[in-house]
Formats: structure tokens, sequence, C-alpha cells
């Protein structure tokens, strides 16, 4: 693992029986770096952060966080990270402030009830407070997932797709508060995300995984006119459609 | 062991209660009616048989312990359930918190409505009954010890078969101490069981507590073997308790390998 990488995977690799999930990955992610995971549904990409997160097993390869690796030291490395996905439920049942509350406990956050207040206000949260996390829309919920996964102030943060199904215009705000803190605490943010002028506008470098593995990597920028298209969505495409070519050309 | 973390755990299932207060009725409610019910049918058979048998006094105290052990296991069992319907084990695993730390979490949740159902027990068949459970004295603490180990035990068990087998086997845990109540010797002493059953009986570590008390009651009288029962009793709560422990452990590793735990929630993955 080069000394200045906050996240190092090398071969990762997942296995359900016979199929591949994931097929010996390798990436870093540097201090103070975006990085986008892109690829088409069941490309590895949830697969990987699971890994990351210690929640799923892998089956080959090597994982370190912050010089550590994954599988002996999870409790110690998620003290340090944060994470939040689509998929990931707060429990509905509890209200905004129980959440968040909750959460803070377990990643042992300092002076909580002062975090707490913050957060509340950060995100625009402070009306639905004492609301039934349940109850709240998309986007607020989105907002409440994020205050959550920065509760802890990580050095990396995961992210599985944050704006899915958000409106623009909330996608946005999301988008400018992940900015907003990966910048000011100079944290390294993991993106996923289907939406490709969200990672050109955010990430610092991209990955697309197809099939389980790393077909290209590059600045999102600069990318697609390296493999000759209009823009990241058309490379997106291509990837997703005819990943074979885009290897032959690498 | 993180401190915060349990109580992370705990207080999740606490705001539970404070945000939903009929959750309340259902952690209490069939405790109360056991001991109403059961109040009733022994102030009528004691009044057949009570020159020779004290009926309130063997089968109240009984009940209470059955009930406080049976209800802890339906407890942890909930509390796990209550993290399944609402698909939470990805934010809390993904979090620094340890399986080991959340299972005492989910116990000290337990114990806290346990506990308080325990409470409500002895008043209601004092006040209703004339029961006094203290009658027993302080092998009181040796009963409810073994019992408490065992409860816990079960619920280990019983989130267990939850967590391997997906959310509808919830089915399959909440019969488990009306099952074991039948080899347990709680109404009736184990002698009573065919032969055959009556060895499952000695394997079940209520067995002890619910023989030795029936004996104290009745006769008033610590018997020699009182001792070598609640140590043989405790022996196996403990031996239960370590092997559903080891159980459970097993089943989260077995998630964590199979992406179980990410999946979790969804009966058609299972």
């Amino acid at each position: 693992m080069a000394a200045d990488s906050i996240l190092s995977v090398t071969n990762l690799s997942k296995e359900y029986g016979h199929f591949k999930a994931v097929d010996g990955i390798s990436f870093e992610i540097k201090p103070g770096e975006i990085l986008g995971v892109l690829g088409p549904n069941g490309a590895g990409k949830t697969t990987t952060i699971n890994m990351i997160l210690g929640i799923l097993t892998l089956t080959g390869g090597k994982i370190e966080i912050f010089n550590q690796g994954v599988g002996e030291n999870r409790s110690e490395i998620n003290k340090r990270l944060n994470f939040a996905a689509v998929y990931a439920h707060l429990p509905a049942n509890l209200t905004v402030r129980q959440n968040l509350t909750v959460f803070g406990l377990l990643y042992e956050v300092k002076n909580l009830k002062t975090e707490i207040e913050v957060m509340l206000k950060e995100f625009d949260l402070e009306k639905f407070a004492d609301s039934k996390s349940g109850l709240l829309s998309s986007g607020e919920l989105s907002r409440l997932n994020l205050a959550k996964a920065i509760i802890n102030k990580p050095d990396l943060l995961l992210l599985d797709e944050p704006t899915a199904s958000l409106d623009p215009s909330i996608a946005e705000l999301i988008r400018e508060k992940i900015r907003i803190y990966a910048k000011r605490k100079g944290a390294s943010v993991l993106w996923t995300s289907h939406n490709m002028k969200e990672i050109e506008a955010v990430c610092d470098r991209v990955l697309f995984l197809s099939h389980g593995k790393v077909l290209l990597t590059g600045d999102p920028r600069r990318l697609p006119a390296e493999y000759g298209k209009k823009d990241l969505e058309e490379l997106f495409i291509a990837v997703a459609r005819e990943p074979l070519s885009l290897e032959e050309n690498q | 062991m993180s401190v915060s973390r349990i109580y992370a755990i705990f207080l999740r299932q606490l705001f539970l209660f404070k945000s939903n207060p009929t959750r309340l009725f259902g952690a209490f409610i069939w405790m109360v009616l056991a001991i109403v019910q059961w109040g009733f049918i022994s102030k009528y058979l004691g009044a057949f048989g009570q020159a020779t048998f004290g009926f309130v006094t063997v089968i109240l105290g009984a009940i209470i312990l059955w009930e406080f052990m049976g209800r802890f296991e339906h407890g942890l069992m909930m509390a796990f359930l209550e993290d399944v319907w609402t698909q939470n084990f990805v934010n809390f695993f993904a979090s620094p918190l340890k399986i080991y730390e959340y299972l005492v979490g989910l116990v000290l949740a337990s114990l806290s409505t346990g506990l308080t159902g325990l409470i409500v027990m002895m008043l209601l068949a004092g006040l209703a009954f004339g029961y006094n459970i203290f009658k027993v004295g302080l092998l009181l603490v040796p009963y409810f010890l073994i019992l408490l180990l065992f409860g816990i035990a079960l619920g280990f068990f019983s989130s267990g078969l939850i967590f391997r087998l997906g959310p509808s086997a919830e089915w399959l845990g909440w019969p488990i101490p009306i099952v074991l109540s039948i080899f347990s010797g709680v109404f009736y002493p184990i002698s009573t069981l065919p032969v055959g059953l009556q060895f499952i009986a000695r394997a079940l570590p209520p067995a002890y507590v619910f023989e030795s008390m029936r004996g104290l009651l009745a006769t008033g009288v610590v018997s020699s073997g009182l001792a070598a029962n609640l140590f043989v009793g405790a022996l196996l709560s403990a031996a239960y308790l370590l092997a559903a422990y080891f159980f459970f452990i097993k089943v989260y590793r077995h998630n964590l390998k199979t992406g179980g735990i990410t999946r979790f929630g969804v009966e058609s993955a299972y």
C-alpha cells in the first residue's frame, strides 16, 4: 500500500459459487481525493463497498484502510469512516434526533448533543428533529442519511448513489454538502452514481467497473475523449453494452 | 468492548417504547393475563385439595418464574426482529459495532422489560391472590439466574434461527417456551412424564428449578440434594448460553460470507 493512500484495494475478489461478482480489482484513494466508481447494474460497485465496510467477506485479495487490514481491525477502522446508501435504511420508527443519537453513540462521537444540533442545522433538519424518519420525504431522508454519514467526521466517506431518486435541485444541494464537507475536512470520498454529469462535476478520478473488473480509470473530464466518445454518458453506455471492445482499446 | 455502543443498542429499543407506548401493552399483557388466569385456576383447584397441597403457592410461583424466562426469550427475539423489520443491519454492522456488543445491548433491553414485567407479576400475584414469592427466600436468586441465563440462550438461539433462515423463521421462535414447558416440570413433577421424556427434562435447566421449588413450597423443607440440583441447572444454563452464543456468531459469519447481512429482510433471498 502506498504510504499516502487512505484506501488501498489489491486484487480484490468476491465469488458466490461459480459467479464472480468482483474479479481481481485493484485501486487506491488518496487523501482528499473523490473517486467515482461507475458501472452498469451488477458491475460489482455495491459488493466492493460492502467489502470495504467489512459487512461482506472477501474471497481473495486485500483491503487496507488507514494502513490497517480490514479483516482484523474492522471496528477501529470503521470509527474513521462512514457511509450512506439508498438501500441502507435508518430505522423509520425512530425520530430524526433519535437516529442521530443512536448512530452518534455507535460511532462514539464526543459532545454528541452539540454535534446533533450542528447536524440538524447544517442539513436543514431542525423542524423535523422530532418527526419519525419514516415520515420524511426522499430529499429529507437523503439529508438525514448524509447527516448520519458525517456525524463522526469520517476521513473516508463511502457513498453509494447518494442522490438517486432525488430531484435535480435537492441532488445539487446534497452534492454541495458533500463537497463542502470533503474540502473542509480533507476527507476522501468513494462515490458511486449513475448520473454522469454529477460524476464529472464532483469526482477527481473515476473507475469504470464491468462484470466485476476494472475496465478503465482516469480523469472524468478527459476520459471520454481518450476513448473516442462524446461525453461520460456515451462512454458509460459503451462500457455497459460492449465492455470487451473497450478492454481491447487499453 | 464499548459502553457507548452497547448503550446505543439499548437506547434504540428504549426509544421504540418511548415513541410508541402501545408497545408497553404487548410487553406486559401476557404476563398479567397468565397471573390472572392461573391465579383463578389455582384457587379453584385449591378448593378441592387445599388440605394436602397449596395450589396457589406452587402454581403461581412457577408461573411467575416461567413467564419471566419465556418473556425474556420473546423480548430478546422481538428486539432483534425490530432490526429485521427496519432493515437496519447494514447501518449497524457497517459502524464500529461489534457483534457481541450488539447482543449485550439486546440482552440489556430485554432485561429492562423482563424485570419490569417481573415486578408487575409479583405485585399482581400479591394484591389479587395474596401470594408472596419471597417465601422461597434467598433461593429465588439462583432460580432467577438459572432461568435468566437459559432465557438469554433461547433468545440468542431463536434470533440466530431468524438470522439464518430469514424473517419468517420468527414462527419457530414464538412457540419455544410453550414446547419446553411440557418437559420442564413447570406445572407438574417430571416424574409425571413417560420415562423417555424424563431424559429430555433432565437436559433442561428449568426442570431443576421447578422440581426444587415445588419440593420446597410443598414441604417447606430444603432437600439435601438441592445444592447439587441447582449446580447442575446452572451448569446446563451456562452451557446452553455458550452454545447459543456461538450458534449466533456462526450464523453472523455465514451471513458475512454470503452477503446475507446486506440483503437481510428480503424474504425471497432465503
